[in-house]
């Protein structure tokens, strides 16, 4: 499955580790989430990258204690009809202040990448060839946007505001 | 969602695979050629389980040109005519039931 | 009207091309019907039983004439010369090819019209009374509320995949012209004891398998807050609201199931999080709003102009100045219905001829604007007094002047199984021929009474708020109808009360004939409306008489 960061198609440098799968003395890892919460002070402290898998069940509060000690937070999207890792995201980004790499991962289709990007995913295991191809363009696509997000993008009525401040300046 | 073809499949009587085109939506057919019609005159009539399940499973393979096919019940008179079997399948097979307002 | 600016057209833009991508990769095979289904009815489409349908949205159901002839335009050149307005201010064109869809939505995004989210599990076209800005008494016009909810809605990343559909109605009216209660967000603009405006919030409202009336979350939510509230309803949904059964998965049941005040607390506590965060609306976001909705040029005019006497004597014009003629804040001016409910006809259908007439009729008599209510008729909101007689005249011509406003035969129905993939009766003729029932003379005897129609339990035509609901049900291949009473969809909302057992297609008229008959035969006065008798008497009278010799 193509691993897409930084709007091009990378060889993910995490190792997906089965739960019953034996922990390789160094290497970055991904494990999941029942696996992380049993000993995670042991998975933190061997001193190579860590990354969790968590699903769109679990309160992302669980994972606070331990952010500033992970690389990746993989969010789960069990198809794609199924929106609950955009709240997870925003949360992790903004109320928790997560700066990890934040990764979307199951059934994502290209038209959501816009979404996921604004709710602050970085990185994206994405099902068909053809959509990480086609990743650069679609999150193109949207020029503006009227909500404010994670993004840190400027919302339309910040663009507003500021085009109204200019103009009774000059 | 589940597949056509997980479905359990239950017919009574004399049945058809119909479904929308999925350009215009336009009401199809399966034919015995494998092709769609939008002549039920021209569909392939079923009466068995089987016979049902391999037609269905040939029409839903055909996912760029038909969007939801499933069986539906007709009737067969003696000299052949196919008829939809209820109501729902008569207004899909001749259009509404009401005059639509004045087309210029 | 709400003037759209560069920002506004762009986004519109990039969404038609969007779609138009979608389109072509589904026609080509690149994406299963499965993925497409999903990117479909984000976008309005839905596929019925002889073709796609196509939802136009309307928001907070205010039109210009020119966005009206846009509409006449694509009814004519995409499908087959006409539209059907629905119960949420939404146009349906129900012959339009799929090829075709991206050129009809480049049309419509010409004059700033779009089809985002009119369908699918996201935040649905807000809707508000369809009397906003014109109606005397309100606080302030709740369009200005509506539009900076439908920007804050319009493609939100996090929101767009919610468990199911989600549904806002605005008004700022004591009478409820838009339905809040029956929607998962009601909001009424009030304005608290420091005269401070903001938000009467109420939710867990819809109809459907599971009819439940809106609950108040919180009684005044202040205007700067509400987009943080709102936020916070939608993000406890989002994670909370059931994904494991569709018919359970509307905000409505969350809130059954975990109780009123748990899910308040939940609210609650997410909204102390993100109170005062970036959606904190200050003055001048809502006066750059405010500052885009343009009013009218009022003259100071006359109430009783002497064009009204002359015109009175003649009855007809009487009777439809009686009956589909509302009073105007400014004087001198009214508020104009045009019902869409002439005897015979589909309720709530427009051919594309009578879309321009009515477009240059606003152009001449109601300074562009034409407004969409969830009844299913259009309105002139800014009709002088003195034009009325030479408006009536017109509106008669193009068959749009039927007096029947709020009265028996004006009624609601979802289009049923002639068009419907999910429905399992008709609704469209069971409409047509209750229309035929009553004459007009008969209808104005009963005085106001709604009757509404659905053609399946999802409810479309609000039959469970119908003072008489039909639902039409399928037993054995045939036709089946339960009839209701005593609903109600304005702000004293109850889901109406079943009198007995399913009636077949051909008998529906004479249940509800007897219905009425029973009625004027028990109400104390003439003005006890139907719905007051239905109250005091309850069901039991109405049922001894339907079922009495059936």
């Amino acid at each position: 499955m193509p691993l897409v960061k930084n709007a091009t198609t990378i060889a993910d440098p995490f190792v997906h580790l089965a739960d019953d799968a034996e922990l390789p003395l160094d290497g970055a890892v991904l494990v999941s989430a029942a696996r992380f919460l049993q000993d995670p002070e042991a998975l933190i402290g061997r001193n190579s990258p860590l990354g969790v898998i968590w699903p769109n069940n679990r309160p992302v509060d669980d994972l606070v204690p331990y952010l500033d000690r992970l690389a990746v937070v993989a969010l789960v999207y069990p198809s794609f009809r199924d929106g609950r890792a955009h709240s997870q995201a925003r949360l992790l980004r903004e109320r928790h202040g997560y700066r990890g790499e934040l990764r979307a991962t199951g059934q994502i289709l290209r038209d959501q990448f816009v979404f996921l990007l604004r709710n602050g995913f970085d990185a994206f295991e994405v099902k068909k060839d053809a959509d990480a191809a086609a990743f650069a363009a679609t999150a193109k696509r949207y020029s503006v946007f009227y909500q404010p997000s994670s993004d840190g993008r400027l919302s339309a009525w910040q663009r507003r505001l500021q085009a109204r401040h200019s103009e009774s300046a000059s | 969602m589940t597949s056509p073809l997980q479905q359990k499949i239950k017919i009574t009587g004399p049945s058809v695979v119909t479904a929308n085109r999925a350009r215009d939506g336009a009401v199809i057919w399966r034919t015995a050629h494998q092709d769609w019609s939008t002549d039920l005159a021209d569909a392939a009539v079923v009466s068995t389980v089987d016979t049902a399940r391999a037609l269905l499973a040939e029409s839903a393979a055909d996912d760029v040109g038909a969007v939801g096919p499933y069986i539906a019940p007709v009737t067969v008179d003696d000299s052949g005519a196919i008829e939809p079997g209820n109501l729902r399948e008569l207004i899909r097979s001749t259009g509404v039931t009401i005059d639509i307002p004045a087309t210029v | 009207m709400y003037a759209y600016d560069e920002i506004d057209r762009t986004l519109i833009n990039e969404r038609v091309a969007e779609f138009r991508d979608q389109v072509q990769r589904r026609l080509a095979g690149e994406i299963t019907e499965d993925e497409f289904k999903m990117l479909r009815l984000m976008n309005g489409v839905y596929l019925q039983l002889h073709a796609y349908m196509f939802r136009v949205a309307i928001p907070y159901g205010t039109l210009s004439a020119d966005q009206l002839r846009k509409l006449a335009h694509v009814a004519r050149k995409y499908d087959r010369g006409y539209g059907h307005f629905t119960t949420r201010q939404n146009i349906q064109f129900n012959w339009i090819a799929l090829a075709d869809l991206p050129d009809a939505l480049a049309d419509l995004a010409e004059v700033g019209i779009h089809a985002m989210q009119t369908s699918g599990n996201c935040t649905r076209n807000i809707t508000a009374d369809q009397w906003a800005g014109v109606a005397p008494g309100e606080i302030e016009d709740p369009r200005i509320w509506a539009e900076i909810m439908r920007q804050y809605t319009t493609l939100h990343p996090e929101f767009s995949f919610l468990p199911r559909k989600f549904k806002f109605a605005i008004t700022a009216s004591d009478h409820d012209r838009a339905a809040i209660k029956i929607h998962d967000i009601g909001l009424r603009l009030r304005q608290n004891d420091a005269g401070v405006t903001g938000f009467e919030v109420l939710v867990g409202g819809g109809l459907g398998r599971t009819p439940f009336i809106g609950k108040v979350i919180k009684p005044f939510v202040p205007g700067r807050d509400i987009l943080s509230y709102v936020e916070a309803i939608l993000r406890v949904y989002n994670q909370y609201g059931r994904r494991d059964n569709i018919y359970k998965a509307r905000i409505k049941i969350l809130v059954h199931e975990l109780g009123l005040e748990k899910f308040r607390d939940e609210v609650e506590e997410e909204f102390l999080q993100i109170g005062d965060g970036p959606l904190t609306l200050d003055d001048a976001m809502i006066e750059e709003i405010r500052s885009r909705f343009t009013y009218p040029a009022y003259a100071k005019l006359s109430d009783n102009p002497e064009e009204l006497t002359k015109a009175s004597a003649d009855p007809g014009f009487a009777a439809w100045l009686a009956n589909s003629v509302a009073p105007h804040k400014q004087q001198g001016y009214a508020i104009v219905t045009l019902s869409l409910k002439p005897v015979g006809a589909p309720p709530g259908d427009a051919t594309a001829e009578q879309m321009d007439a009515i477009a240059d009729l606003a152009d001449r008599y109601s300074f562009g604007e034409i407004r969409v209510g969830h009844e299913q008729n259009l309105a002139l909101p800014h009709v002088a007094k003195r034009d009325l007689p030479a408006l009536w005249q017109a509106l008669d011509r193009i068959g749009v002047a039927t007096p029947n406003v709020n009265l028996i035969t004006d009624i609601i129905a979802c289009p049923g199984l002639d068009y419907c993939s999910l429905a399992n009766a008709r609704s469209i003729p069971i409409a047509q021929e209750l229309t035929r029932r009553f004459s007009n003379e008969t209808a104005n005897l009963i005085g106001r009474l709604h009757i509404n129609i659905s053609g399946c339990i999802n409810a479309c035509g609000h039959h469970h708020v119908g003072h008489i609901g039909i639902l039409g049900v399928e037993k054995n291949d045939e036709e089946f109808y339960q009839i209701t009473i005593g609903g109600r969809a304005d702000e004293g909302a109850v889901v109406g009360t079943l009198i007995g057992p399913a009636v077949p297609y051909d008998d529906v008229a004479n249940v509800v004939e007897d219905i009425v008959e029973a009625y004027l035969a028990l109400r104390q006065r003439p003005d006890e409306l139907f719905i007051d008798a239905v109250k005091r008497l309850g069901v039991e009278p109405f049922k001894e008489r339907v079922y009495a010799t059936r």
